[in-house]
């Protein structure tokens, strides 16, 4: 689809070419984009990548590195204001200089979260491969 | 005393620099205007943009007033409590990366409401989306317009606050208008990098104070005197925990919105869909925190060095708590330091009332007034753009009414707190049970969506900032509205059955973790 001529002036930004938000009541078919999974269900075999051995432990090698890092760095960071909040005198031990404990825990918070996507990056490049192996493992047996 | 300096040369050279911002923005904003066709072009930027670019573009969408202003101002004024927004503020991103990043690239198209209407009925999903998402948006401009007014004020004496405000919103709605968000990016690059610079030297200039000797640095924060409520004169050590938060469950509550919310806010999460893949959302996100952490860890010299430098009592007699840092350039570097400083911050307000309004605007436009009142179906043509600035307006015009209502002595990072708050107790629920639980209904989405939004914008009235006798004891109503959210979607979805939404689950679990059938990046 073209879409029409327009003033070349005119800085509104152009509705209704082909990655449009909606069809706006033209007779053009829905944008992919704007298909809910009911209109394109056909596009895969979904049930069949959901119940193939290597999709399963794909999410499984997901969910092992996921859950316990979330449930790490919930712990490691709701530990600091728990730990200001009851244990005020245990935080305010120096422990260089002037620098209290509570700096140096909220500090070493930043640290954490950087370790932590660090390591996320390192794994989830093995997600991307496996991915898509699965991927091309079921473009071509529909290409057959 | 200040404001007749400035009224003698610096306003002059603020101004200029500001003004120079502005012209280099709108030339951006003019160029990409003119090469962006079609929404994809529009909203997503053609989905061209790089990993470290978007990085760039989440820091720079995140970095708001709340956190050069407003961090600043709840350090010098607060201590250690203050650094506790910096801590919150990084470590929320590790939500966002591993729960939402990758499935919502993957799932999604332009907003959050894309994810959900997917696998349930669109309609109702999306009209309760695009309410919480403008909802969120207007909380978290508010608090960039208290922050814009302040700084105008100061910057150009004999200004109220408020004519500041109103000139500050119009001069933002109208720059939204025609930008999209391919000059959005591109404005919220150049701004994170502005941004950066003016903090690594406001932090050397602190430092070189101090001898660059750190321990010298952290000695001068154990006894700062500021005048007490009654007239006394206060010694406190700064790095004590608690000056601020009386309450320990406020903080709990505070770090619950913080790292919880960030998540749900609209506008950062449609910067994920800017980039070609996954993979580069998940790039950005790591960028986005290493970019983000340095900040923040700066945070400690801006913020401690103002206290330290100037003291609480002066930071109060020039321009309050949300003008730490540029008074503290000012001590430092002069007129010339304290005009760069200041067109930073507004440069940083401007970008990122820029991403708000078109994440607000978009949603409102498409998401309720396309999908929802017409059905999908657009009366007229051009229709749809025209809701869009319409409500780009209409937005605008509501939080400049509350931030002239609030006054300038909100600290607007915590303004920026409560729609955290919101965000987490009405998006992230039903984000994280439409990607993860089959079960999941349309009922349950609305009700958790309302019921996240309805609690915790209650909460926030009965809270003691807003109300004498408070009903509700804590700052920030995070720690019981985002289980009120959860609770409601978890609720509305037992009450209801919904097959065909179970059906579409094996489709939207093989796209969220393969990317099969994602949208592409638009070609040349």
């Amino acid at each position: 689809m073209k879409s029409p001529e327009r003033n070349p002036r005119d800085l509104t930004p152009e509705s209704a070419s082909p990655t449009d938000i909606a069809p706006l009541g033209r007779p053009q078919d829905k944008p992919a984009h704007e298909r809910t999974g009911a209109e394109d269900a056909a596009m895969a075999d979904w049930a069949a990548i959901e119940a193939d051995p290597d999709f399963i432990s794909l999410l499984k090698a997901k969910a092992a590195f996921v859950a316990p890092a979330t449930a790490v760095f919930v712990v490691y960071y709701f530990a600091l204001p728990i730990g200001v909040g009851w244990f005020p005198k245990l935080m305010e031990t120096r422990v260089w200089g002037d620098v209290n404990l509570a700096y140096v825990f909220a500090f070493s918070q930043f640290l954490m979260a950087w370790l932590l996507a660090f390591l996320y990056v390192v794994v989830a490049a093995g997600w991307d491969k496996r991915a898509a192996a699965i991927i091309a493992k079921f473009q071509s047996r529909e290409a057959k | 005393m200040i404001a007749e300096a400035l009224a003698a040369s610096g306003d002059k050279t603020a101004l200029f620099m500001f003004l120079a911002f502005v012209a280099a923005t709108l030339v951006i904003t003019y160029f990409s205007a003119r090469k962006s066709t079609g929404a994809s072009a529009y909203f997503a930027a053609g989905r061209r943009i790089t990993g470290w670019q978007n990085g760039l573009a989440v820091a720079g969408d995140y970095m708001s007033a709340a956190s050069f202003l407003g961090i600043a101002g709840m350090i010098a004024f607060n201590g250690y409590d203050g650094f506790m927004y910096s801590v919150g503020f990084l470590v929320a991103y590790l939500t966002v990366l591993f729960v939402v990043a990758e499935p919502l690239r993957n799932a999604g198209k332009y907003t959050m409401a894309d994810v959900l209407a997917y696998r349930l009925k669109p309609r109702p999903v999306r009209a309760a989306a695009s309410l919480s998402t403008l909802t969120v948006s207007v909380f978290y401009m508010i608090a960039q317009m208290v922050g814009a007014g302040t700084l105008v004020r100061q910057l150009i004496p004999g200004v109220s606050y408020e004519v500041a405000v109103i000139g500050v919103g119009i001069l933002m709605v109208v720059y939204v208008v025609f930008g999209g968000m391919l000059a959005t990016t591109w404005v919220q690059i150049i701004k994170a990098i502005l941004l950066m610079s003016g903090s690594v030297l406001l932090s050397i200039l602190v430092l070189n104070k101090f001898d660059f000797d750190l321990g010298k640095f952290f000695a001068s924060l154990t006894a700062i005197t500021s005048t007490g409520a009654n007239g006394e004169v206060v010694t406190r050590n700064f790095l004590t925990p608690g000056l601020l938060f009386k309450n320990p469950w406020d903080q709990i509550s505070l770090g619950m919105a913080l790292v919880f919310g960030t998540a749900g806010l609209p506008h950062i999460l449609i910067r994920f869909y800017t980039v070609p893949d996954a993979k580069t959302a998940r790039s950005s996100v790591v960028w986005a925190m290493l970019i983000i952490g340095f900040f923040y860890i700066m945070t400690t010299f801006f913020g401690f060095g103002a206290a330290s430098l100037l003291g609480p009592d002066y930071l109060k007699a020039h321009g309050g708590t949300n003008m730490a840092a540029p008074q503290l350039a000012h001590e430092l570097g002069g007129e010339v330091f304290f005009a760069f400083i200041s067109a930073v911050a507004f440069a940083t307000i401007l970008a990122v009332v820029a991403g708000l309004t078109i994440s607000a605007s978009t949603s409102f436009a498409h998401d309720f007034f396309t999908n929802v009142i017409h059905h999908g179906k657009e009366h007229r043509p051009g229709e749809e753009v025209r809701v869009a600035r319409i409500t780009a307006f209409v937005v605008g015009a509501a939080a400049i009414v509350i931030a002239i209502l609030l006054g300038p002595t909100v600290n607007v990072a915590f303004l920026v707190g409560l729609a955290f708050a919101v965000a987490a107790s009405a998006n992230l629920p039903v984000i994280v049970f439409s990607i993860f639980w089959k079960r999941f209904t349309t009922t349950g989405a609305v009700t958790g969506l309302l019921v996240g939004l309805v609690s915790s914008i209650a909460l926030i009235l009965v809270s003691p900032d807003f109300m004498k006798n408070a009903w509700f004891p804590l700052k920030n109503p995070a720690i019981i509205s985002i289980p009120l959210g959860f609770l409601g979607a978890f609720l509305g979805t037992f009450l209801s059955r919904e097959p065909s939404a179970e059906n579409l689950f094996a489709e939207l679990k093989v796209r969220a973790n393969t990317g099969l059938g994602a949208e592409k990046a638009a070609p040349h």
